[in-house]
Protein backbone atom coordinates (compact mmCIF):
# COMPACT_ATOMS: atom_id res chain seq x y z
CA UNK A 1 0.00 0.00 0.00
CA UNK A 2 0.87 3.61 -0.45
CA UNK A 3 1.40 4.80 3.11
CA UNK A 4 2.05 2.65 5.57
CA UNK A 5 -0.37 2.12 8.69
CA UNK A 6 -0.21 5.16 11.12
CA UNK A 7 1.14 3.42 14.57
CA UNK A 8 0.61 5.09 17.83
CA UNK A 9 1.73 3.94 20.89
CA UNK A 10 0.97 5.55 24.59
CA UNK A 11 4.49 6.71 24.63
CA UNK A 12 3.83 9.40 22.07
CA UNK A 13 0.41 10.17 22.81
CA UNK A 14 1.39 11.50 26.09
CA UNK A 15 3.77 13.61 24.76
CA UNK A 16 1.59 14.57 21.90
CA UNK A 17 -0.70 15.34 24.52
CA UNK A 18 1.13 16.84 27.02
CA UNK A 19 2.25 19.74 24.10
CA UNK A 20 -1.44 20.82 23.33
CA UNK A 21 -2.60 20.73 26.73
CA UNK A 22 0.28 23.11 27.58
CA UNK A 23 -0.65 25.26 23.98
CA UNK A 24 -3.66 25.67 25.11
CA UNK A 25 -3.12 26.97 28.52
CA UNK A 26 -0.14 29.53 27.09
CA UNK A 27 -2.89 30.90 24.56
CA UNK A 28 -5.33 31.31 26.67
CA UNK A 29 -7.50 29.41 23.58
CA UNK A 30 -10.45 27.41 24.52
CA UNK A 31 -9.55 24.04 22.44
CA UNK A 32 -6.75 22.56 20.78
CA UNK A 33 -7.14 19.72 18.74
CA UNK A 34 -4.25 17.62 16.48
CA UNK A 35 -6.13 15.89 13.85
CA UNK A 36 -4.48 14.02 10.90
CA UNK A 37 -4.77 14.67 7.58
CA UNK A 38 -6.99 11.76 6.88
CA UNK A 39 -9.63 13.61 9.28
CA UNK A 40 -8.97 10.78 12.31
CA UNK A 41 -8.66 12.90 15.48
CA UNK A 42 -5.01 12.48 17.41
CA UNK A 43 -5.26 14.29 20.96
CA UNK A 44 -7.57 17.20 21.90
CA UNK A 45 -7.46 19.83 24.91
CA UNK A 46 -9.64 21.80 26.69
CA UNK A 47 -13.68 21.53 27.39
CA UNK A 48 -13.98 19.11 24.49
CA UNK A 49 -17.27 17.52 25.80
CA UNK A 50 -18.93 20.86 24.06
CA UNK A 51 -17.82 19.62 20.37
CA UNK A 52 -18.60 16.83 18.45
CA UNK A 53 -14.64 15.40 17.66
CA UNK A 54 -15.01 13.41 15.04
CA UNK A 55 -17.30 15.33 13.01
CA UNK A 56 -14.87 18.40 13.57
CA UNK A 57 -11.37 16.31 12.63
CA UNK A 58 -13.21 15.31 9.10
CA UNK A 59 -14.40 18.98 8.35
CA UNK A 60 -11.21 20.26 9.14
CA UNK A 61 -9.49 18.03 7.11
CA UNK A 62 -10.93 18.00 4.29
CA UNK A 63 -10.76 21.46 4.10
CA UNK A 64 -7.03 21.48 4.05
CA UNK A 65 -7.71 19.17 1.50
CA UNK A 66 -9.06 21.45 -0.15
CA UNK A 67 -7.20 23.88 0.26
CA UNK A 68 -4.24 22.75 -0.66
CA UNK A 69 -5.79 21.81 -3.76
CA UNK A 70 -6.11 25.37 -4.56
CA UNK A 71 -2.98 26.36 -3.60
CA UNK A 72 -1.36 23.54 -6.01
CA UNK A 73 -3.85 24.92 -8.80
CA UNK A 74 -2.06 28.60 -8.32
CA UNK A 75 1.20 26.90 -7.94
CA UNK A 76 1.91 27.27 -4.12
CA UNK A 77 3.63 24.18 -2.14
CA UNK A 78 0.87 24.65 0.41
CA UNK A 79 -1.10 27.19 2.66
CA UNK A 80 0.77 26.87 6.03
CA UNK A 81 -2.14 28.06 7.96
CA UNK A 82 -6.26 29.19 7.62
CA UNK A 83 -7.87 31.62 10.06
CA UNK A 84 -11.67 31.77 10.19
CA UNK A 85 -13.30 33.96 12.51
CA UNK A 86 -16.27 34.30 13.93
CA UNK A 87 -18.40 36.51 16.02
CA UNK A 88 -17.59 34.76 19.42
CA UNK A 89 -15.12 31.89 18.45
CA UNK A 90 -12.22 31.86 16.02
CA UNK A 91 -10.72 29.53 14.51
CA UNK A 92 -7.41 28.72 13.51
CA UNK A 93 -5.98 25.60 11.39
CA UNK A 94 -2.46 24.94 10.85
CA UNK A 95 -0.25 22.19 9.29
CA UNK A 96 2.13 19.81 11.41
CA UNK A 97 4.67 18.27 9.27
CA UNK A 98 3.93 16.33 6.61
CA UNK A 99 0.66 14.35 8.23
CA UNK A 100 -0.53 16.85 11.43
CA UNK A 101 -3.45 20.02 11.42
CA UNK A 102 -3.76 21.61 14.52
CA UNK A 103 -7.30 23.25 15.58
CA UNK A 104 -6.66 25.76 18.02
CA UNK A 105 -10.57 27.31 19.00
CA UNK A 106 -10.06 30.11 21.07
CA UNK A 107 -12.43 33.33 21.96
CA UNK A 108 -11.63 37.13 22.41
CA UNK A 109 -9.79 36.31 25.86
CA UNK A 110 -6.82 35.19 23.84
CA UNK A 111 -5.79 37.07 20.99
CA UNK A 112 -4.37 36.45 17.22
CA UNK A 113 -0.99 37.27 17.72
CA UNK A 114 -0.43 35.17 20.86
CA UNK A 115 -2.02 32.36 19.32
CA UNK A 116 0.21 32.23 16.58
CA UNK A 117 3.52 32.71 18.41
CA UNK A 118 2.31 29.63 20.41
CA UNK A 119 1.14 27.87 18.23
CA UNK A 120 4.61 27.93 15.72
CA UNK A 121 6.36 26.50 19.05
CA UNK A 122 4.12 23.95 19.86
CA UNK A 123 4.03 22.81 16.04
CA UNK A 124 8.30 22.16 15.69
CA UNK A 125 7.60 20.53 19.13
CA UNK A 126 4.81 18.46 17.97
CA UNK A 127 6.91 17.59 14.62
CA UNK A 128 9.75 15.96 16.84
CA UNK A 129 7.08 13.64 18.09
CA UNK A 130 5.71 12.89 14.87
CA UNK A 131 9.34 11.76 13.44
CA UNK A 132 9.80 10.08 16.42
CA UNK A 133 6.54 7.93 15.60
CA UNK A 134 7.64 7.52 11.88
CA UNK A 135 11.16 6.32 13.66
CA UNK A 136 9.21 3.57 15.77
CA UNK A 137 7.49 2.76 12.48
CA UNK A 138 10.38 1.75 10.58
CA UNK A 139 12.07 0.03 13.31
CA UNK A 140 8.94 -2.42 13.83
CA UNK A 141 8.91 -3.10 10.07
CA UNK A 142 12.45 -3.79 9.66
CA UNK A 143 12.52 -6.11 12.91
CA UNK A 144 9.29 -7.84 12.46
CA UNK A 145 9.84 -10.90 13.74
CA UNK A 146 9.76 -10.01 17.25
CA UNK A 147 6.93 -7.01 16.46
CA UNK A 148 3.51 -8.71 16.79
CA UNK A 149 0.75 -6.58 15.43
CA UNK A 150 -2.54 -6.47 17.95
CA UNK A 151 -4.10 -7.98 14.85
CA UNK A 152 -2.10 -11.06 14.01
CA UNK A 153 -3.59 -13.48 15.24
CA UNK A 154 -7.70 -12.14 14.13
CA UNK A 155 -9.47 -15.11 12.61
CA UNK A 156 -12.40 -14.86 10.44
CA UNK A 157 -14.47 -16.13 13.27
CA UNK A 158 -13.56 -13.02 14.92
CA UNK A 159 -14.49 -10.85 11.94
CA UNK A 160 -17.79 -12.21 11.58
CA UNK A 161 -18.66 -11.91 15.17
CA UNK A 162 -17.68 -8.07 14.86
CA UNK A 163 -20.32 -7.84 12.70
CA UNK A 164 -22.87 -9.92 14.51
CA UNK A 165 -24.72 -7.12 15.63
CA UNK A 166 -24.86 -3.99 13.69
CA UNK B 1 -3.91 3.67 5.62
CA UNK B 2 -5.66 2.71 8.54
CA UNK B 3 -4.79 4.92 12.42
CA UNK B 4 -4.13 2.19 15.04
CA UNK B 5 -3.93 3.76 18.02
CA UNK B 6 -2.38 1.97 20.93
CA UNK B 7 -3.27 4.99 23.61
CA UNK B 8 -7.11 4.97 23.17
CA UNK B 9 -7.02 1.30 21.72
CA UNK B 10 -8.84 2.39 18.42
CA UNK B 11 -8.54 1.12 15.14
CA UNK B 12 -9.52 3.54 12.64
CA UNK B 13 -10.26 2.70 8.77
CA UNK B 14 -11.50 4.56 5.71
CA UNK B 15 -13.72 3.27 2.99
CA UNK B 16 -14.75 5.54 0.46
CA UNK B 17 -18.13 4.84 -1.84
CA UNK B 18 -17.48 5.57 -5.30
CA UNK B 19 -19.37 5.61 -8.75
CA UNK B 20 -21.17 7.85 -11.44
CA UNK B 21 -23.36 10.71 -10.06
CA UNK B 22 -27.09 9.51 -8.72
CA UNK B 23 -25.88 5.77 -8.95
CA UNK B 24 -26.86 5.97 -4.89
CA UNK B 25 -23.71 6.33 -2.63
CA UNK B 26 -25.57 8.62 -0.60
CA UNK B 27 -28.36 6.69 -0.03
CA UNK B 28 -26.48 3.85 0.83
CA UNK B 29 -24.89 5.74 3.82
CA UNK B 30 -28.50 7.26 4.71
CA UNK B 31 -29.61 3.58 5.48
CA UNK B 32 -26.82 2.60 7.19
CA UNK B 33 -27.25 5.53 9.10
CA UNK B 34 -30.91 4.93 10.03
CA UNK B 35 -30.38 1.30 10.92
CA UNK B 36 -27.42 1.96 12.98
CA UNK B 37 -27.63 2.01 16.68
CA UNK B 38 -27.42 5.10 18.31
CA UNK B 39 -24.26 4.55 20.52
CA UNK B 40 -22.53 2.71 17.51
CA UNK B 41 -22.70 5.62 14.77
CA UNK B 42 -21.23 9.35 15.14
CA UNK B 43 -23.11 12.10 12.85
CA UNK B 44 -24.02 12.21 9.83
CA UNK B 45 -21.83 14.78 7.25
CA UNK B 46 -23.45 16.16 3.93
CA UNK B 47 -21.77 18.67 2.15
CA UNK B 48 -24.52 19.03 -0.40
CA UNK B 49 -25.65 21.37 -3.58
CA UNK B 50 -29.46 22.68 -2.89
CA UNK B 51 -30.78 19.83 -5.21
CA UNK B 52 -29.01 17.16 -2.51
CA UNK B 53 -25.97 16.27 -5.18
CA UNK B 54 -23.09 15.85 -3.05
CA UNK B 55 -20.55 18.72 -3.22
CA UNK B 56 -17.94 17.62 -1.20
CA UNK B 57 -18.66 14.27 0.98
CA UNK B 58 -20.88 12.50 2.85
CA UNK B 59 -19.31 11.00 5.95
CA UNK B 60 -20.10 9.17 8.65
CA UNK B 61 -18.08 7.11 11.74
CA UNK B 62 -19.06 3.72 12.38
CA UNK B 63 -18.32 1.98 15.30
CA UNK B 64 -18.13 -2.01 14.56
CA UNK B 65 -17.33 -3.38 18.34
CA UNK B 66 -14.03 -4.49 19.83
CA UNK B 67 -11.65 -6.83 18.46
CA UNK B 68 -8.86 -8.24 20.99
CA UNK B 69 -9.48 -5.33 22.85
CA UNK B 70 -9.27 -2.64 20.04
CA UNK B 71 -12.17 -0.76 19.66
CA UNK B 72 -12.80 -0.81 15.59
CA UNK B 73 -13.93 2.01 13.64
CA UNK B 74 -15.16 2.98 10.25
CA UNK B 75 -15.03 6.06 8.35
CA UNK B 76 -17.16 6.04 5.50
CA UNK B 77 -17.08 8.40 2.60
CA UNK B 78 -18.97 8.94 -0.55
CA UNK B 79 -17.53 10.65 -3.10
CA UNK B 80 -19.69 13.36 -5.73
CA UNK B 81 -20.14 11.65 -8.91
CA UNK B 82 -20.47 14.33 -10.92
CA UNK B 83 -17.87 14.49 -13.71
CA UNK B 84 -16.67 17.89 -12.72
CA UNK B 85 -16.46 17.49 -9.48
CA UNK B 86 -13.00 15.27 -10.04
CA UNK B 87 -10.69 17.53 -8.26
CA UNK B 88 -12.63 16.91 -4.98
CA UNK B 89 -12.58 13.13 -5.55
CA UNK B 90 -9.32 12.54 -5.94
CA UNK B 91 -8.88 14.74 -2.53
CA UNK B 92 -11.16 12.25 -0.77
CA UNK B 93 -9.95 8.78 -2.23
CA UNK B 94 -6.46 9.83 -0.43
CA UNK B 95 -5.59 7.33 2.57
CA UNK B 96 -8.87 4.96 1.52
CA UNK B 97 -8.35 1.48 3.09
CA UNK B 98 -10.84 0.11 1.14
CA UNK B 99 -13.11 1.54 -1.56
CA UNK B 100 -16.87 0.22 -2.82
CA UNK B 101 -18.10 1.05 -6.78
CA UNK B 102 -22.18 1.87 -6.46
CA UNK B 103 -22.92 0.71 -10.13
CA UNK B 104 -25.86 2.51 -11.59
CA UNK B 105 -28.10 -0.96 -13.37
CA UNK B 106 -29.99 1.21 -15.35
CA UNK B 107 -29.00 0.94 -19.40
CA UNK B 108 -28.53 4.32 -19.57
CA UNK B 109 -26.02 4.65 -17.50
CA UNK B 110 -24.30 2.19 -18.43
CA UNK B 111 -21.38 4.36 -20.02
CA UNK B 112 -20.88 6.34 -17.08
CA UNK B 113 -20.41 3.23 -14.83
CA UNK B 114 -17.73 2.59 -17.01
CA UNK B 115 -16.22 6.11 -17.26
CA UNK B 116 -16.26 6.53 -13.60
CA UNK B 117 -14.22 3.18 -12.86
CA UNK B 118 -11.59 4.19 -15.16
CA UNK B 119 -11.47 7.80 -13.29
CA UNK B 120 -11.56 5.49 -10.16
CA UNK B 121 -8.25 3.76 -10.99
CA UNK B 122 -7.21 7.00 -12.35
CA UNK B 123 -7.68 8.65 -8.79
CA UNK B 124 -6.30 5.80 -6.79
CA UNK B 125 -2.58 5.69 -9.21
CA UNK B 126 -2.51 9.13 -8.15
CA UNK B 127 -2.84 8.86 -4.53
CA UNK B 128 -0.23 5.75 -4.94
CA UNK B 129 -3.11 3.01 -4.70
CA UNK B 130 -4.30 0.79 -7.17
CA UNK B 131 -7.85 -1.27 -8.10
CA UNK B 132 -5.59 -4.27 -8.28
CA UNK B 133 -4.53 -3.74 -4.50
CA UNK B 134 -6.89 -2.03 -2.44
CA UNK B 135 -9.82 -3.85 -0.66
CA UNK B 136 -12.54 -3.72 -3.00
CA UNK B 137 -16.25 -4.36 -3.68
CA UNK B 138 -18.64 -3.87 -6.38
CA UNK B 139 -22.70 -3.24 -5.78
CA UNK B 140 -24.90 -3.64 -8.88
CA UNK B 141 -27.49 -0.86 -7.52
CA UNK B 142 -31.06 0.24 -8.22
CA UNK B 143 -31.76 -3.40 -9.79
CA UNK B 144 -35.78 -2.31 -8.68
CA UNK B 145 -35.98 -0.59 -11.60
CA UNK B 146 -37.32 -1.77 -14.82
CA UNK B 147 -34.49 -1.11 -17.47
CA UNK B 148 -31.76 -2.34 -15.57
CA UNK B 149 -28.76 -4.42 -17.99
CA UNK B 150 -29.21 -7.94 -16.80
CA UNK B 151 -26.38 -8.66 -14.24
CA UNK B 152 -24.24 -11.05 -16.45
CA UNK B 153 -23.24 -8.03 -18.81
CA UNK B 154 -22.76 -5.45 -15.27
CA UNK B 155 -20.51 -8.02 -14.22
CA UNK B 156 -18.74 -8.48 -17.57
CA UNK B 157 -18.02 -5.45 -17.95
CA UNK B 158 -17.38 -3.18 -14.73
CA UNK B 159 -15.74 -6.62 -12.64
CA UNK B 160 -12.55 -5.72 -12.11
CA UNK B 161 -10.55 -8.62 -10.17
CA UNK B 162 -13.10 -11.28 -9.34
CA UNK B 163 -14.02 -8.96 -6.32
CA UNK B 164 -17.10 -9.70 -4.48
CA UNK B 165 -20.25 -8.05 -5.76
CA UNK B 166 -23.86 -7.14 -4.57
CA UNK B 167 -27.09 -6.51 -6.02
CA UNK B 168 -28.56 -4.04 -4.39
CA UNK B 169 -32.13 -1.54 -4.10
CA UNK B 170 -30.33 0.82 -1.76
CA UNK B 171 -33.32 2.99 -0.81
CA UNK B 172 -35.12 0.00 0.40
CA UNK B 173 -31.63 -1.25 2.43
CA UNK B 174 -31.32 -4.50 0.49
CA UNK B 175 -27.45 -5.24 -0.03
CA UNK B 176 -26.09 -1.72 1.73
CA UNK B 177 -25.17 -3.87 4.36
CA UNK B 178 -23.68 -6.80 2.66
CA UNK B 179 -21.66 -4.88 0.72
CA UNK B 180 -20.17 -2.68 3.73
CA UNK B 181 -19.48 -5.94 5.57
CA UNK B 182 -17.97 -7.99 2.77
CA UNK B 183 -15.48 -4.37 2.02
CA UNK B 184 -14.79 -3.76 6.29
CA UNK B 185 -14.19 -7.89 6.15
CA UNK B 186 -11.66 -6.91 3.69
CA UNK B 187 -9.95 -4.20 5.01
CA UNK B 188 -9.92 -6.20 8.39
CA UNK B 189 -7.65 -8.71 6.62
CA UNK B 190 -5.02 -7.01 5.49
CA UNK B 191 -4.53 -5.88 8.95
CA UNK B 192 -3.29 -9.39 10.03
N1 LIG C 1 -35.22 3.27 -7.74
C1 LIG C 1 -34.12 3.42 -7.01
N2 LIG C 1 -33.66 4.65 -6.74
C2 LIG C 1 -32.53 4.78 -6.00
C3 LIG C 1 -31.84 3.67 -5.50
N3 LIG C 1 -30.77 4.11 -4.80
C4 LIG C 1 -30.81 5.45 -4.86
N4 LIG C 1 -31.87 5.87 -5.58
C5 LIG C 1 -32.28 7.25 -5.89
O1 LIG C 1 -31.33 7.82 -6.77
C6 LIG C 1 -31.19 9.21 -6.52
C7 LIG C 1 -29.73 9.57 -6.31
O2 LIG C 1 -29.24 8.92 -5.15
P1 LIG C 1 -27.98 9.47 -4.33
O3 LIG C 1 -27.72 8.49 -3.26
O4 LIG C 1 -28.16 10.89 -3.96
O5 LIG C 1 -26.86 9.37 -5.47
P2 LIG C 1 -25.31 9.72 -5.36
O6 LIG C 1 -24.59 8.57 -5.96
O7 LIG C 1 -24.96 10.09 -3.98
O8 LIG C 1 -25.20 10.98 -6.34
P3 LIG C 1 -24.08 12.17 -6.35
O9 LIG C 1 -24.03 12.70 -4.97
O10 LIG C 1 -24.51 13.16 -7.34
O11 LIG C 1 -22.81 11.51 -6.77
C8 LIG C 1 -32.04 9.52 -5.29
O12 LIG C 1 -33.26 10.04 -5.74
C9 LIG C 1 -32.24 8.16 -4.67
O13 LIG C 1 -33.45 8.05 -3.96
C10 LIG C 1 -32.37 2.35 -5.79
O14 LIG C 1 -31.83 1.32 -5.41
N5 LIG C 1 -33.49 2.30 -6.56
MG1 LIG D 1 -24.14 11.75 -3.14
Amino acid sequence: MALPDFVMYEEEYNKLKEVIERLKEESGSKIVFLVDKNGQQIAGAGELGNIDATSLASLTAGNVAATDGLAKLIGEKEFSLLFHEGERDNLHISIVGKRGILVVIFDNKATLGLVRLRVKKASQELEKIFDLIDEKAKKQVGDSENFESPFAEITEDDIDKLFGDI
Amino acid sequence: MAFINHAAKEINCKIVYYGPGLCGKTTNLQYIYTKTAEERKGKMISLATETDRTLYFDFLPIDIGTIHGFKVKFQLYTVPGQVFYNASRKLILKGADGVIFVADSQEERFEANIESLENLQENLIENNLSLDLIPYVLQLNKRDLPNVVPVEELIQELRYKGEPYFEAVAIQGLGVFETFKACAKQVLQTLR
